[in-house]
C-alpha cells in the first residue's frame, strides 16, 4: 500500500512539474520561429525584382497580425477592419498633401495614434454589444469613413485619391529607390518591431484574458473580469496597428484613395486570417502570403475564377479546416493514434453514404437542369460551338450537376471520417 | 406646384418606391435570422439570382415581365429548399464567424458565376408597355414603373400582414421567433416552420431582385452591394419582425432618397449615421428582441 | 454573535407582471453551510442570479459584509469576493484545465491588467493554481483541454475556479447536476472539505447531499421563503413535505439512514 501511495504521490509531482513548465517556457521563443523572417530576409535577396510586391505582402502581414488580435484572440467579428486602415492611409496621405509633413517614422504615428484613437471612440460603444449588432456596426463604421471621404472630397480626393505623395528620406539619409528595396527593409523592420510588441500581449496575462472571453464571457464575468475595459483596449491597439498598416501603404504606394476602406480589403484581410489560422501569431504570415502569392498569379488569369476560388476557400475552410493552413500543418505534425486509426477506416462507405451520394448528385442535376435554361450563352463561346440546342444544353449542365455535387460529396464524406473524433463546434 | 414641396412629393415618392424595394428584400431576411439566429449573408445573392432568372426569361425565351418575376421567386424558393436542408442546417449551432465565412463563400461563388456567365455589365428588361412612360395621379404625374413597386409592395404587405397575424403558421411563426424552446416543446415543428420561412424569403428576394433591375440596375455585384442594405434593414428593424422591418424599410429608404437628392453623391452617408444611432440606443433594432 | 457576510435584504424581481422573487430575506453568516432547496421553478438560481449581481433586483439590497453591493455589476461583486458556479459549466472549454485556474487568479489579483509580462514569468500564480488543482485531485489532468474531460471532472474544474477566487461567498448551483452517479462522490468529497471560513450556499435538489452538508435549510416555493430551519426541523415540518418533499416520496426515507 505504502509503495503504491508514494509512487503515486510521485507521479503526481511529476505530473505538476510538467504542467507547470509548459506554462512557463510557452513564451519563450523557438528555433523554429526564425523560419518566417529568414525567409524574408531571403526574399530580398533572391527576388530584387519582386520587391513592391513583397512590400504589399508584408504590409498586409501586419494588417492581418491586427485583425488576429480582435478575432482569433478576443473572438471579435468585425467586417470592417478597413477603417482603421483606412485612417492609418488616410494620415499620412493628408499630412503629406495637405500638410506638406513627410517624415516617414513621425507620419507612422501620427497615423497609430489617429487609427487608435478612432478605435478608442468606435470600439467603446459598439463592444458592449455582440452578435450580428456588432457586425454590422463595424461595416457601418467603414463605410460611413468611406462616405464621409466622399462627402469632403476636397480634402480627401474622393475616390480619384491624392497622388503623388512623396517621402522624405529615412532617418534622414536613405533615399527611396524605384525598386523599392529600401522600402522593404522599412517594411520589414517596422513588422518586426510590430509584430514583438504583439508577441508579447499575446502571452501577457492580458492576452489570457482576451482567450478567456472568446472562450465563455459568462464566465469572464463571474470571476471579476472588467471585460468591456479589456475589450476596448485590445481593439484599440488592433486598430492602431492596422492604421500603421494603411499608413505604411500610402508610404510605399505613393499613392491613397477612398478604396482603402472597401469592405473588400476588410474581407480580403479575414480571408487571409482564416487561411493562415486564427489564434496563432504566424496564421497571419502564412495566410497573408499565400493568398498575396495566389493572388497575384490567379487573378490576373481570371478575375472571375478568382472570385469563385476564394469563396470556394471560405466554404472548404469552414467545413473542413477550420484553424487554417497552420491547423491542418499543426494536425500532421502531431501524428495523433485516433486520426491515424480514422483515416484508415475512411475508405469504407456505408449504405447510407450511397444515399447520400445519390440525393447530392440529384440536387446537382437539377441545379443544373435550371441553369441549362436560365443561362444566356452569349457570354461563354466555349460550349456554343458543339451544343447549340436547349435540350442538349440543359442535360449537359444537369450532368455537370449531378458529378460536380457527387465529387464534393465524396470529399466532404471522406474528410469527415477523419476528423470525426475532433470537437469542431465549439 | 412650389419648387420645395414638388421636390418633396419627388423624394416621399421615389423613397417609397425605394422602401417597398428594400421590404420585400428583407422581410425574409429578417424572419429566417430571427427565428434560426443564423447570420445569412448569401441573401443578396439570392435576389441576384431572381434578378437574372427574370432576364433570361424575358429576354432570351420571350416571357412576359410579370410571369418572369412570379416563376423567378418560385423557382428561387425551391432552389433555396434544398440549400437549407443540405447546407444551412448543418451550421446553425455554429459560431457566427462560421456562418458569416460560410455565407460570404456561397455569395462569392454566385457572383463569379453569373459573372462568367452574363458578364460584369448590368442588364436590363424589356417592360410591358403599360408599365412605361408615367401615370397621372391627379395633382401630378409619377412614373408608371415606381406606382406598380408601390402597388406590389402594398399589395405584399397586406398579403404578409395577414398571414402573420391571422393564420395558424403565422402565429406558430411568431412563437417560434419568440421563444424557440417554448415553440417546440408545445409541438411546433420548428425544423420544417424554418424551412418554410426560409424557402419564402429567399422566393421574396427574388421577387425583389426582379424588381429592382428597372429601378437598380443588375450586375453581379448587385449580391454584394446591395446584402449591406438589406442587413442594416434588418438589423434597425428587428430580428424576426415584420412591423420592424417595414418601418425600418420606410425610414431608411426615404433618408437614402433625400440625401441622394439634396446632396447627390455624398448623400449616402446619412443612413448609416441613422442605422449606428438606432443601433446604439436600441441594439435590438425598433421592435427587436432581447 | 456570528457575523453576516452576506446580508439580503427584501429581495424583489419581477419580470413583467411575473414575480419571480418577493421580499426575500437572507442572512449568511462566516462559516455558514446552507442549502437552498425548493420545488423547480421556485426562483432559486434567480435568487443566485441576483446575489451575484447577474440580475438586477427591482427593489431590495444585497450587502456583503456591511457595505451595500446592490448597484456593482456582476465582475465588481466578483472582485469583493462573491464566487459562484453555474447549473451547467461555465468553463474556458478551448484552454487547458491550468489556464482555467491561472486565468482566475490572474483576474482576481490583477495581473490581467499586465499587456507586457508573460503568464510564465509568474511563477506565483502557476503554483497556486496547481496548489488548487492538487486538492482536488486534478493534477494528471492540468494540461488537457476542459472540452476533453468527462462532465464530472468537468464540474471539478467549475467548482476550482470558484474556489480560486478565494471567494466570501460562495453560491454552488446544484454542483452535482449532470454529473453520472459513479462520479459523484467526487463533487460532495470536496464540497464537504471546503474552508470552514467560507459561507456556502448551495442549491441542491438531492436530499443525500442536502443532508450531508447543511447545517441549515431556506425553503423556497413560488419566489418567496417558505420557511428556514435546521434539517431535522425541516424534515419534520409536515408542510415542507406537502409542497417539495412529498414529490420526491423515494427520497424521504434516505434522510432518515444518514440522520
Amino acid at each position: 500500500m505504502a509503495v503504491s501511495d508514494k509512487s503515486a504521490a510521485l507521479a503526481t509531482a511529476g505530473a505538476r512539474e510538467r504542467a507547470a513548465h509548459y506554462l512557463v517556457s510557452r513564451h519563450r521563443f523557438r528555433p523554429a520561429e526564425a523560419l518566417p523572417w529568414l525567409l524574408a530576409i531571403a526574399a530580398f535577396f533572391l527576388f530584387p525584382d519582386r520587391m513592391t510586391f513583397g512590400n504589399q505582402a508584408l504590409i498586409m502581414v501586419m494588417f492581418a497580425l491586427s485583425l488576429d488580435l480582435i478575432l482569433g484572440y478576443a473572438g471579435i467579428v468585425s467586417l470592417g477592419h478597413a477603417a482603421f486602415f483606412g485612417v492609418g492611409a488616410y494620415t499620412v496621405g493628408l499630412l503629406i498633401a495637405r500638410l506638406g509633413w513627410s517624415e516617414p517614422l513621425s507620419s507612422l504615428v501620427a497615423a497609430a495614434a489617429m487609427a487608435g484613437l478612432t478605435g478608442f471612440v468606435t470600439g467603446w460603444f459598439i463592444l458592449r454589444y455582440r452578435g450580428l449588432t456588432v457586425i454590422m456596426l463595424t461595416l457601418a463604421t467603414a463605410i460611413m469613413l468611406q462616405e464621409a471621404g466622399n462627402l469632403r472630397s476636397d480634402i480627401s480626393g474622393g475616390y480619384d485619391g491624392l497622388p503623388g505623395l512623396v517621402i522624405s528620406p529615412l532617418f534622414g539619409v536613405f533615399d527611396y529607390d524605384l525598386y523599392g528595396h529600401v522600402n522593404y527593409l522599412y517594411v520589414l523592420g517596422v513588422l518586426a518591431v510590430i509584430f514583438y510588441i504583439v508577441r508579447r500581449i499575446v502571452y501577457s496575462p492580458f492576452g489570457q484574458a482576451l482567450t478567456g472571453i472568446r472562450e465563455n464571457v459568462r464566465r469572464m464575468n463571474a470571476i471579476g473580469s472588467p471585460v468591456h475595459r479589456r475589450l476596448v483596449t485590445v481593439y484599440t491597439i488592433s486598430a492602431a496597428i492596422a492604421g500603421i498598416a494603411g499608413a505604411l501603404f500610402t508610404q510605399t504606394n505613393a499613392y491613397v484613395t477612398l478604396t482603402v476602406f472597401d469592405f473588400d480589403n476588410s474581407a480580403k484581410v479575414m480571408v487571409m486570417l482564416i487561411l493562415g489560422g486564427t489564434g496563432r501569431l504566424y496564421g497571419a504570415f502564412i495566410g497573408a502570403v499565400v493568398y498575396m502569392v495566389l493572388e497575384d498569379h490567379l487573378s490576373k488569369l481570371s478575375p472571375t475564377f478568382w472570385q469563385f476560388g476564394i469563396g470556394l476557400l471560405l466554404i472548404l475552410a469552414v467545413l473542413f479546416a477550420p484553424r487554417g493552413l497552420l491547423g491542418l500543418a499543426e494536425d500532421v505534425v502531431r501524428r495523433d493514434r485516433p486520426r491515424r486509426e480514422a483515416r484508415a477506416r475512411r475508405l469504407v462507405f456505408k449504405r447510407e453514404d450511397w444515399n447520400a451520394l445519390t440525393v447530392s448528385a440529384l440536387d446537382g442535376a437539377m441545379i443544373g437542369f435550371i441553369a441549362g435554361f436560365a443561362v444566356n450563352f452569349g457570354q461563354t463561346d466555349l460550349m456554343s460551338e458543339y451544343i447549340t440546342s436547349l435540350p442538349g444544353r440543359v442535360l449537359v449542365f444537369a450532368g455537370f450537376g449531378a458529378v460536380i455535387a457527387a465529387s464534393i460529396n465524396v470529399v466532404y464524406l471522406a474528410l469527415t471520417r477523419r476528423v470525426a473524433a475532433e470537437d469542431r463546434v465549439p | 406646384m412650389p419648387q420645395y414641396a414638388n421636390i418633396a412629393v419627388s423624394i416621399l415618392f421615389d423613397g417609397l418606391a425605394y422602401a417597398m424595394f428594400l421590404f420585400i428584400t428583407s422581410v425574409g431576411l429578417s424572419v429566417t435570422m430571427g427565428l434560426m439566429n443564423f447570420v445569412n449573408l448569401a441573401h443578396g445573392a439570392f435576389a441576384m439570382v431572381g434578378g437574372y432568372i427574370v432576364v433570361s426569361l424575358t429576354r432570351s425565351y420571350g416571357v412576359g415581365f410579370i410571369p418572369s418575376l412570379i416563376i423567378a421567386a418560385v423557382l428561387v424558393a425551391l432552389i433555396s429548399v434544398r440549400f437549407e436542408r443540405r447546407l444551412y442546417r448543418r451550421f446553425y449551432r455554429a459560431t457566427d464567424l462560421e456562418q458569416v465565412l460560410l455565407t460570404i463563400g456561397l455569395a462569392f461563388m454566385a457572383i463569379a458565376t453569373f459573372t462568367y456567365f452574363y458578364g460584369p455589365i448590368p442588364k436590363s428588361v424589356p417592360l410591358p408597355d403599360w408599365l412605361q412612360g408615367s401615370v397621372n395621379l391627379g395633382f401630378r404625374s409619377f412614373p408608371a414603373y415606381r406606382v406598380f413597386m408601390i402597388a406590389v409592395g402594398a399589395a405584399l404587405i397586406a398579403v404578409l400582414w395577414y398571414g402573420f397575424e391571422r393564420t395558424n403558421i403565422g402565429a406558430m411563426i411568431r412563437a417560434a421567433v419568440d421563444n424557440r424552446r417554448m415553440a417546440e416543446s408545445i409541438g411546433i415543428n420548428v425544423d420544417r416552420l424554418f424551412t418554410l420561412t426560409f424557402a419564402l424569403g429567399s422566393g421574396l428576394a427574388a421577387l425583389g431582385g426582379g424588381l429592382a433591375i428597372q429601378l437598380l440596375g443588375l450586375n453581379p455585384n448587385f449580391a454584394l452591394l446591395y446584402l449591406v442594405l438589406f442587413l442594416i434593414v434588418v438589423a434597425v428593424g428587428g430580428l424576426g419582425s415584420l412591423k420592424g422591418t417595414l418601418l425600418a424599410a420606410l425610414v431608411l429608404g426615404i433618408i437614402d432618397t433625400a440625401g441622394k437628392y439634396l446632396l447627390a453623391d455624398a448623400g449616402g452617408f446619412f443612413i448609416y449615421a441613422v442605422t449606428v444611432i438606432v443601433l446604439l440606443i436600441k441594439p435590438a433594432g425598433f421592435y427587436g428582441r432581447e | 454573535m456570528t457575523d453576516a457576510v452576506l446580508d439580503v435584504r427584501g429581495l424583489n424581481r419581477s419580470f413583467g407582471a411575473l414575480k419571480v422573487t418577493r421580499d426575500v430575506d437572507l442572512i449568511l453568516e462566516r462559516g455558514a453551510r446552507r442549502a437552498l432547496i425548493g420545488p423547480n421553478g421556485a426562483g432559486k438560481t434567480t435568487l443566485v442570479n441576483l446575489i451575484t449581481g447577474l440580475l438586477k433586483p427591482s427593489s431590495g439590497s444585497v450587502s456583503l459584509d456591511g457595505v451595500d453591493i446592490t448597484a456593482l455589476s456582476q465582475a465588481q461583486r466578483a472582485r469583493r469576493g462573491v464566487a459562484r458556479t453555474f447549473q451547467i459549466n461555465q468553463l474556458f472549454r478551448g484552454l487547458t484545465v491550468l489556464e482555467n485556474l491561472c486565468l482566475a487568479i490572474g483576474e482576481r489579483d490583477g495581473h490581467c491588467n499586465n499587456l507586457w509580462r508573460a503568464t510564465g514569468g509568474r511563477r506565483v500564480v502557476i503554483d497556486e493554481a496547481l496548489d488548487h488543482l492538487a486538492s482536488l485531485r486534478l493534477v494528471e489532468d492540468a494540461l488537457k483541454l476542459v472540452r476533453e474531460l468527462p462532465y464530472g471532472r468537468q464540474r471539478l474544474v467549475e467548482i476550482a475556479i470558484a474556489l480560486a477566487q478565494k471567494p466570501r461567498v460562495l453560491l454552488l448551483d446544484e454542483p452535482a447536476a449532470g454529473v453520472p452517479s459513479s462520479e459523484t462522490h467526487l463533487i460532495l468529497d470536496v464540497v464537504a472539505n471546503l474552508d470552514p471560513d467560507i459561507a456556502i450556499l448551495i442549491i441542491e435538489h438531492d436530499m443525500d447531499v442536502v443532508f450531508r452538508f447543511a447545517r441549515k435549510i431556506t425553503v423556497l416555493v413560488a419566489g418567496a421563503i417558505f420557511t428556514e430551519g435546521t434539517p431535522h426541523e425541516i424534515m419534520a415540518n409536515e408542510q415542507v413535505r406537502a409542497v417539495y418533499l412529498g414529490q420526491e416520496g423515494h427520497r424521504v426515507g434516505g434522510g432518515a439512514r444518514h440522520g
